[in-house]
């Protein structure tokens, strides 16, 4: 009980932050759930204490009776605590009126949720060769309400970046959207909030909300094909990658590498993390996960290909130079 | 032995044991060597001890439905009736309808059509799919396969249909019997 | 008025004492041995055997727990498999809400509702029997189940389309559909014998203004249980159809739907937590009376909090799924009435600080739990206020703060209640009194493990941990708080390890505790420690809420029942007058060889649709055979003036 004192504080100095923190404010929404939250707490603290010391008067006490006396404070306390729910009910359902407030958005985003990746495409409303396809990855311009539709492929999934807004659930077989307005420029992250079977705890992916012009360039150039190999090794790799098992699966733009069940490798190797969110981006965790995805992740749908020492470094050197 | 020693044993050997039908160990165990899949379709294949895993265990039948509707089997197979492609799910087998035999069928392709995924689809992805083609004619136990699918209906669920005996036809049988 | 048969041997004046209970424990006895205890019919009994019971899943509920907790002490921990993990908190999750939390409260009900009416055993006597074992069996199949490795792992919850054919293959769920069935006959079967006991076989002179707010609390329960269980038993239900015979009631493809399964089950899934708790108020509203030595203040508020809540709370459900997409203006209303409920628990809150305050209380072991209850509970309750706005529920809604919420409100208002109830009624249970030092023990280590494991918890989830994860990322921040959580949970199974070791020993070695140790009102204290298998050898008459206070020693009884068959008083509903004495059924083994019948049933449907056709022969024979007239040995009696 006594611990509660510094925790408390600490919560409503919003010591809740980080990459995934609720308290984030990096989005309108942020600011308005920022604020109920405050409201709530302080009015739940408020009453935890005077139940506390309503308890602790009660065990101290050490006369009897004064019926009358607890009989008046018990229609003060029904009425106090009727009155302040119906405060709190109405301070919720207008913070949850404007949070739906109809925005004007200026985006559109399409997400379709799989065991466990996201898919993700960029529409630009009236320019459908303009539309960009990666997975794994969020990009958002700063400032923008983005409309974000919401489909998954398989089961239920969600889609919560804490940071910005409140979470709205991927249901197969209904269009669900949300609305969000990033705030403020940074990088955050984001993972699946419904138990959607074996690997839902590694289903998450990075959020970087950038200023208008640089989002516009980024979406540019998603758009260019994937840059052809280079160095021997990369050719190698891309003859692999191209040939073999690999292009069954996955998409890369610009190469005979169609496949359309699995995340897109276009520009691979510029994403933060891999395996939606299961290990950073750099060389040696790219190694593991080609040499076995079973081991990082096990049970996704990515099988053990079974490379041959110099066909994984050739395919590592090849998807690292996707950028 | 008496026999509350049988019985503790026999418990503690089940549970040991457990079940192997349910065993979701996505990396498998170490295979022994096994030669590689003869490419002749005339010639006998020899048993492969993979079989048993992957045709007794729901989660690789259930990767191996995944993987029929990924790769497209449905395009010619449909939902394992046929079309363009013979029916998976009637009791005529051009090529034999051992695990091996539709794991060569996968791999190498066979005449008239169908392709061969042996460098396009690894070989746990082809011993799943052949795993799902065998359980479309009720050759793995009920237990494992699943009613339905998530998705458009296709016809009787596989748990309520029964085993189908085995026929070996050639390809100009089995157009006949179609036609 | 018509005359009593004089030939008949009753209870009154002339016979009392001694030979009365002779005579009566003749009656009503079991045989010995195994075949006896296998077919008893005393509520007592089957009492016992569902406390037990349900500690005993408790326990191994609370294993997995651990599992769970040292798991996650460290991220990326490679302990468990993923596979594994989700087995695990699927079986936690289940075996706690279905195997025990409500099981244990009709078990406590099961064995002192009788006692506190007055009454010798409950209605529906083979019915009581029939609904243990078909429990047991249930419980069974789901824990033979997960040895075997196939343990249901889609969630306690099994949301479709996870839990359907398609991404669920195997009997995984099949086994966990099944086990709802189960326990659905079990509880529906427990509730209805426990809704008529209370409602027709008080003592005479109990009303139901009266009647002891246990017996209340289990009332309303009763009810709950007869509105709800249905729901998810016809969910899983469509489940194992969508699953075995390939209907399409969760396929969206096929016109089903996907938000149909949540409906149904959180249409049931709500009430059951007030299942959970509400007993529990019964709990508390019993303990702090004695302790207090008063009756709780302000009677009918608590009882109008009763019913207000077992109303309000079949209207909460959509706040399980705010985060699905549903209209916002019905949202509106979901959060107007998550937060109305907590309107009449507030009021009970206040009636049992009154109680206490205007009282001269004790502190025994059972008072400690009291307000380790409310000092614990609130929190929970005040969690759940902030979890009904919808602005906060899409943020912290499959959090870690939800799974601090619930386990604050279930061991902070059901478990705490549940070991001090046991505290409680321990010695009229086994006619010794449990150690105070140990309970103080006890009750120290389970309330700092518990707030050490689950008040981190809050905070993790406002960092962003979602629930249901086997393991989580270095560098999130989560990293110490789950140590944190860790170590409580074993400080907190230390706690319940003491309490367990504490109540087995002094089964033995305890302090031998008369008929009424802690000076309590009830009538459950007017008989011996334990009481003789026939509870009372004079039916007893009440004229106030607190009968043995206010009576002291010379508690009036209602005479007339006969002594060699067995009998009891079946009274009004609202007035509780005495209408009709009832033939109680003699111990029979059909009870028990209809449960394995139809349990059989069960289990080998889920394999193949011929064992519903094939078991449908023996389950209608042992039914005949149990249902089947008994001829009375002497003719019914007319109704007593």
């Amino acid at each position: 009980m006594r611990r509660l004192a510094p925790l408390v504080a600490l919560l409503a100095l919003g010591g809740c932050h980080g990459q995934q923190a609720v308290l984030g404010g990096g989005g309108r929404d942020d600011a308005l759930f920022g604020g109920l939250w405050q409201i709530f707490l302080i009015v739940t603290i408020v009453f935890y204490l005077v139940v506390l010391a309503g308890l602790t008067w009660a065990v101290l006490r050490r006369r009897e009776g004064g019926e009358a006396v607890v009989r008046t404070t018990f229609y003060i306390w029904v009425g106090v605590v009727s009155l302040t729910l119906v405060g709190l009910s109405i301070a919720s359902w207008l913070v949850d009126r404007t949070m739906n407030r109809a925005a004007h958005t200026g985006l559109t985003v399409e997400i379709t949720a799989h065991q466990w990746w996201w898919d993700v495409r960029y529409i630009s409303p009236g320019h459908p060769d303009q539309t960009l396809r990666t997975s794994n990855e969020l990009h958002l311009p700063v400032g923008v309400p983005v409309q974000v539709i919401l489909n998954s492929a398989d089961v239920i999934h969600s889609f919560w970046i804490p940071n910005i807004s409140g979470k709205q659930d991927l249901i197969p077989g209904r269009n669900n959207d949300i609305v969000i307005t990033p705030t403020r420029v940074g990088i955050y992250r984001s993972q699946c909030a419904e138990y959607c079977g074996l690997q839902h705890a590694h289903m998450a992916f990075d959020v970087t909300i950038e200023p208008l012009a640089t989002f516009q360039q980024w979406w540019g150039d998603g758009l260019l094909p994937a840059r052809a190999p280079a160095t021997p090794e990369q050719k190698a790799g891309y003859a692999y990658v191209t040939t073999r098992e690999c292009a069954t699966c996955h998409n890369i733009s610009g190469t005979p590498a169609t496949g359309k069940v699995a995340p897109d490798l276009t520009h691979f190797a510029s994403r933060a993390t891999i395996g939606a969110g299961t290990f950073p981006m750099n060389r040696g965790h790219l190694y593991a996960w080609l040499a076995d995805p079973q081991r990082a992740k096990p049970g996704n749908k990515m099988p053990e290909i079974g490379l041959e020492p110099d066909q994984l470094h050739a395919v590592a050197a090849y998807l690292e130079s996707l950028k | 032995m008496p026999s509350p020693c049988r019985a503790s044993l026999l418990i503690v050997a089940l549970l040991a044991g457990g079940c192997d039908q349910m065993r979701n160990d996505p990396r498998g165990h170490p295979l022994p060597e096994t030669p590689p899949l003869v490419s002749t379709v005339l010639s006998p294949v020899r048993a492969d001890p993979r079989a048993a895993d992957y045709q007794n265990n729901a989660f690789q039948v259930s990767n191996g439905q995944l993987y029929y509707h990924w790769m497209n089997c449905t395009g010619c197979h449909s939902e394992g009736g046929g079309g363009i492609g013979p029916s998976l799910m009637d009791v005529n087998w051009r090529y034999g309808s051992t695990m091996e035999d539709v794991v060569q069928s996968i791999s190498n392709g066979r005449p008239n059509g169908m392709p061969a995924f042996g460098g396009k689809m690894t070989a746990a992805q082809i011993w799943q799919t052949a795993a799902y083609v065998r359980s479309l004619s009720q050759h793995v136990p009920q237990s494992i396969r699943s009613g339905r699918s998530e998705g458009l209906s296709v016809g009787e669920p596989s748990t309520l249909r029964d085993p189908h005996p085995y026929r070996a036809v050639t390809p100009k049988q089995d157009e006949a019997t179609v036609k | 008025m018509t005359d009593l048969d004089p030939d008949l041997a009753r209870d009154g004046p002339e016979l009392t004492g001694e030979e009365l209970h002779r005579r009566l424990t003749l009656a009503w006895r079991r045989p010995a041995g195994l075949y006896g205890w296998l077919s008893s019919t005393d509520h007592k009994e089957i009492g016992k055997r569902y406390i037990v019971t349900a500690f005993g899943f408790f326990l191994v509920a609370g294993v997995l727990a651990l599992v769970m907790r040292t798991q996650l002490a460290r991220p990326e921990s490679g302990l468990i498999t993923a596979d594994r993990y989700n087995q695990i908190f699927t079986m936690h999750g289940t075996t706690m809400m279905f195997l025990f939390a409500v099981p244990v409260m009709e078990a406590v009900a099961i064995y002192v509702i009788p006692l506190m009416l007055g009454t010798r055993n409950m209605a529906f006597a083979r019915l009581n029997a029939f609904s243990f074992w078909m429990y047991l069996f249930g419980g069974i199949m789901l824990w033979v189940a997960f040895a075997l490795n196939v343990g249901p792992d889609a969630g306690w919850f099994a949301y479709t389309p996870l839990s359907g054919p398609e991404f669920s293959p195997g009997k995984r769920v099949d086994i966990w559909a099944q086990m709802i069935t189960f326990t659905e006959v079990a509880g529906l079967a427990a509730a209805v014998v426990m809704a008529t006991t209370i409602l027709k076989q008080r003592a005479p002179g109990m009303t139901l203004a009266k009647m002891p707010l246990f017996a209340w609390s289990m009332l309303v329960v009763a009810l709950m249980i007869i509105f709800a269980l249905p729901a998810v038993a016809l969910d899983s239900g469509m489940l194992i159809s969508d699953r075995l015979v390939g209907t399409h009631f969760f396929n969206p493809y096929e016109r089903g739907d996907a938000l149909l399964w949540q409906h149904l089950f959180w249409f049931f899934g709500h009430p059951e937590v007030y299942i959970i708790f509400l007993p529990a108020t019964g709990f508390i509203s019993e303990m702090t009376a004695t302790f207090s030595r008063r009756p709780v203040f302000a009677y009918p508020a608590v009882v109008l909090s009763l019913i207000a809540t077992g109303l309000l709370a079949f209207g909460l459900w959509v706040h399980h799924m705010f985060a699905t997409g549903l209209p916002r203006m019905g949202y509106a209303f979901y959060t107007a009435a998550s937060m109305t409920v907590a309107i009449p628990t507030g009021i009970q809150i206040f009636c049992w600080v009154a109680t206490i305050w205007l009282g001269r209380p004790v502190y025994r072991v059972p008072m400690l739990w009291v307000i380790g209850f409310i000092v614990t509970f609130v929190i929970g309750g005040l969690t759940g206020v902030m979890l009904a706005s919808v602005p906060l529920d899409l943020q912290l809604h499959d959090t870690y703060f939800v799974v601090a919420h619930f386990h604050y409100v279930l061991i902070g208002g059901a478990v705490f209640p549940l070991l001090g109830a046991t505290t409680y009624w321990f010695p009229k249970f086994t006619g010794r009194l449990m150690s105070e030092a140990w309970g103080k023990v006890a009750f120290a280590l389970v309330f700092c493990g518990f707030h050490l494991t689950f008040f981190p918890m809050h905070i993790t989830g406002m960092m962003g941990m979602p629930r249901r994860v086997y393991t989580y990322p270095a560098g999130m921040g989560w990293d110490t708080l789950n140590l944190i959580s860790s170590i409580g949970a074993f400080i907190l199974a230390a706690g319940f390890a003491t309490f367990i070791v504490n109540a087995l020993v002094c089964l033995r070695k305890g302090r031998v505790a008369g008929p009424d140790p802690w000076d309590a009102a009830g009538l459950e204290w007017a008989t011996s420690s334990p009481p003789p298998v026939f509870n009372f050898p004079h039916i007893p008459a009440v004229a106030s809420r607190t009968p043995l206070w206010d009576e002291g020693e010379g508690l009036p009884v209602m005479t007339g029942l006969r002594v060699d068959e067995r009998e009891h008083l079946t009274t009004t509903v609202i007035e509780a007058i005495p209408s009709v004495r009832e033939p109680s059924p003699h111990p029979t083994i059909w009870p028990l060889l209809s449960a394995i019948a139809i349990g059989v049933t069960f289990v080998a449907s889920i394999f193949t649709p011929w064992a519903l056709v094939v078991g449908l022969v023996p389950s209608a024979i042992a039914l005949a055979i149990w249902f089947w007239p008994k001829n009375p040995t002497v003719p019914p009696e007319p109704t007593i003036e």
